[in-house]
């Protein structure tokens, strides 16, 4: 992975130093809270429900074991012995002090990590595949270019200041894991006909009040382009996006009330305004980015892990593990393993300082000191062989790791919610515990098969529920807690926004009108191997709404 | 209010023109954007020195034939969140090669001005006492490493090529 | 409806609210209640100095009722910053028995 030279280091040191004074500054009264308030937002810093939040970037969510281990004696040390994975890649504390901050920070910069922009109206963490240069079915690794964009996205000068937060994602595969089309800038990697790398450029997707998939802006730009065509289309949004709304300050705004046409034309027209080689990408210096990301030597081992195959016989368990939580890997002989953060009932993308000293120590030993962090807020040892998978399934065991449950109905997206939000409208964390505790993992999930659902407490849709198999968004009707549910959303290549069933559903009825909408599924696939979502695009909302709306309320009986 | 340019606080020799008043004949008034294109013919064939302030939306098209004839622009940030005027003044260094006052005014703070710098500023009004403070105390605060090339002295850093360091 | 007045304390972010006494405790329990808009006034004064002396951070009166228990914010929200997390009964207010 990337490591920091004396550049990188030396930028965050200064960075930690600016915010350390502005903390001392206005710990000590010479700054009021509406001078600080954006210092501390530029830095990661918010205000929540019951305390600060601080947010740390994991950028493209790859980490070493070494900052996992920073990151739990962080938790245990300044915080209550835990942190939260969210959506964005990126981890975040519950309860520090602000005093502690800046040394919170010190301790980060020891170990190349930060939270520099992520928040404020700026670029913010760039994401891509969690499984990025492992799967199997990758093209390339695209961490080096989400690499080169982090770069030089921090601390823009241009850019800091636009009229809404900005977001990258990237994927190398043909499958995407990124929802690249649900950002405001999606980058494909691809090859052309001349076999040169390239991206297909996704503009103006995005998810809260007003969810848009992305469009193709364009088929193809080559990598030494990349960050100048990136700095096109963030000129074009910082000039013409809306200012006066700040619900419709996203770039997806921009596209829609401009047209495709006219925002891909003045993209077309800016980037061709550009001084020839400004920003062009030398080739050697993307291969030297590249060789940080080069992937571990692996032996060379059989496809077929003898030491596998045994324990799979012998432990039901371990056999299901390995079919939900572990895939393929380019390198026969290795899979690419998926923690579960979803054990039953737990809360999505929460972690223990022990659990992340125990991720630390498995990457260490078995997974080439790599470690990752899923939008879908799991973590993933990318590079583990087959044969130590039973070792390492017994590891995770043992610290409440092991839920065989990667892709079922219990792996559920959530958003933090009413429980700690101070945007939240409703609770959305007990619903996903609810939801997980009724549908569990035993033989009904395995029927279910293949479920994406999403929760966000908010129409900011932290919890991505517009792309939900099933979404649920909790809102708040006359002080009541109410979810509103949709059907039919993907995040994936097929990006599609999820439709509305139609009025919301109390705290009390959520789980009753999630599991109508399963037996419904279920009762009309075509065989099991039609998924939900599959299922859903080809019957439509009608016999969902008919189950949901006009099913017997039992009262004459 | 206070004009602070090449590191200090200087006298201001410039006036803001209303919209609507006849030009200066001396020159070295600031001319709104649109009241310019209409007195522009006043000094076909003048040198006095001129000036033309530019709201963040205005098309820099409109103006482009002019624009090495000014030689103060000073671009208005309405509010400090509204980041247009680092577009502007990036353009107007690197695409249409001004090279005369680029003035950033409206609301001005101290965190902002190594960024206004960055994108070509030179000249500041200040208006908020904390950042004259600052700027009075030499207090500009920043980072000394850059990951993006700029129009300021600056120097490169390393084989990356978006690397710099202050010059 | 009798409100309380709460922010957050500065230094830590902590939830806090305004006693009798004009001193900020942690539990709601202690929280002065004001009945009518004239003392509420006097309280969010009170509260807005300690603002300006950089004690806490982001005022606001709260709705509550009054029980037998103390005063019970009227809003879900209020109710889940006066307690802690629905979700970690081992933390926040509730866990220290405030
Ligand atoms: S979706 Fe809303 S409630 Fe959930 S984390 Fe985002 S802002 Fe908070």
């Amino acid at each position: 992975m990337y490591r920091y030279d004396e550049f990188d280091a030396a930028f965050v040191a200064d960075r930690v130093a600016q915010f350390s004074d502005q903390v001392r500054r206005r710990l000590a009264g010479e700054l009021t809270e509406d001078q600080f308030r954006p210092h501390r937002l530029m830095n990661g810093v918010y205000l929540q429900l019951h305390a600060y939040m601080l947010r740390i970037a994991v950028p493209y969510g790859t980490l070493a074991p070494r900052q996992m281990r920073k990151l739990a004696f962080i938790a245990r040390e300044f915080d209550k012995g835990y942190g939260h994975f969210t959506t964005r890649q990126n981890l975040q504390f519950n309860w520090p002090a602000l005093k502690d901050v800046p040394a919170i920070l010190g301790h980060l910069a020891e170990v190349e990590m930060h939270a520099i922009q992520t928040s404020g109206n700026c670029i913010r963490n760039v994401t891509a595949d969690h499984f990025a240069g492992a799967a199997a079915d990758e093209i390339e690794d695209p961490r080096p270019y989400a690499e080169i964009l982090r770069q030089w996205s921090s601390i823009h000068p241009e850019f800091t200041f636009l009229p809404r937060k900005f977001k990258l994602a990237l994927t190398g595969a043909p499958r995407d894991r990124a929802a690249i089309q649900t950002h405001d800038i999606g980058y494909h990697v691809t090859r052309n006909a001349k076999g040169e790398t390239g991206f297909v450029v996704y503009a103006g997707g995005g998810q809260g009040r007003t969810p848009m998939v992305a469009h193709k802006i364009r088929e193809f730009v080559p990598v030494e382009e990349l960050v100048a065509y990136t700095q096109a289309i963030v000129r074009v949004y910082n000039l013409d996006g809306r200012r006066d709304n700040k619900y419709k300050a996203r770039i997806k705004i921009l596209v829609h009330e401009m047209g495709l046409e006219k925002f891909k034309a003045a993209v077309e027209a800016e980037f061709a305004a550009m001084k020839p080689d400004e920003l062009k990408l030398p080739q050697a210096e993307v291969e030297r980015i590249r060789a940080y990301f080069a992937p571990p030597k692996l032996p060379p081992k059989p496809a077929r892990s003898e030491a596998l195959e045994a324990r799979k016989a012998a432990d039901g368990k371990f056999a299901s593990f390995v079919e939900h939580n572990v895939t393929a890997h380019k390198t026969a002989g290795h899979g690419v393993v998926t923690i579960s953060l979803k054990a039953i009932g737990a809360i999505p993308g929460d972690a223990t300082a022990e659990q992340m000293e125990a991720v630390a120590d498995l990457a260490e030993t078995y997974g080439h000191d790599e470690i990752r962090v899923s939008h879908e807020q799991n973590l993933v040892l990318p590079h583990v062989a087959l044969d130590d998978l039973p070792t390492v399934y017994d590891a995770l065991a043992k610290h409440g790791l092991a839920t065989a449950n990667i892709g079922l109905i219990s792996d559920i997206i959530c958003c933090p919610g009413l429980d700690y939000c101070a945007l939240a409208t409703a609770r959305s964390i007990p619903v996903a515990q609810r939801i997980s505790e009724h549908f569990g993992e035993g033989a009904r999930a395995k029927e279910i098969g293949a479920m994406k659902i999403k929760i966000s407490g908010c129409i900011n849709a932290c919890g991505h529920h517009h792309v939900g198999h099933i979404g649920i968004l909790g809102l708040e009707r006359k002080g009541v807690e109410t979810y509103q549910v949709t059907l039919g959303g993907s995040g994936d290549e097929t990006c599609s926004i999820g439709d509305i069933t139609g009025p919301g559903f109390s705290e009390q009825d959520i789980v009753g009108a999630i599991d109508t909408i399963v037996d419904t599924y279920v009762a009309n696939r075509r065989d099991v191997s039609e998924d939900f979502l599959t299922a859903y695009r080809r019957l439509g909302m009608a016999p969902f709404k008919k189950a949901l709306y006009e099913r017997d309320t039992g009262a004459d009986i | 209010m206070a004009l602070y340019k090449n590191g200090a606080f200087v006298d201001d020799r410039w006036r803001a023109l209303p919209e609507g008043e006849a030009a200066p004949v001396s020159g070295h008034a600031i001319f709104p954007f649109d009241w310019w294109r209409e007195e522009r013919g006043a000094f076909d064939g003048s040198n006095v020195p001129l000036g033309v302030r530019v709201e963040p939306g205005a098309d820099l098209a409109e103006i482009a034939a002019d624009i090495k004839r000014f030689s103060v622009i000073a671009l208005v940030f309405p509010k400090f969140g509204d980041g247009r005027a680092f577009s502007l003044a990036r353009l107007l260094r690197e695409r249409y090669g001004y090279e005369g006052e680029l003035r950033a005014v409206g609301e001005v703070l101290s965190d902002q001005i190594q960024l206004m710098q960055r994108c070509g500023f030179d000249a500041f009004e200040v208006t908020d006492a904390i950042t004259e403070k600052a700027l009075r105390e030499g207090r500009i605060p920043g980072v000394a490493h850059f990951y993006q090339p700029s129009e300021r002295k600056e120097v490169p850093v390393g084989s990356r090529p978006w690397t710099r360091a202050p010059g | 409806m009798p409100q309380i007045v709460s922010a957050n304390r500065l230094t830590d972010g902590i939830v806090v609210f305004l006693a009798a006494s004009d001193a900020w405790v942690e539990g709601i329990a202690g929280a002065r209640i004001f009945d009518d808009k004239a003392s509420l006034e006097a309280g969010m004064a009170t509260a807005g100095r300690a603002s300006a002396e950089n004690i806490v951070v982001d005022v606001a009166p709260v709705e509550v009722a009054q029980t037998p228990r103390g005063p019970e914010p009227k809003h879900i929200r209020d109710r889940i910053r006066a307690a802690g997390p629905t979700v970690r009964t081992d933390h926040g207010k509730q866990a220290a028995g405030l």
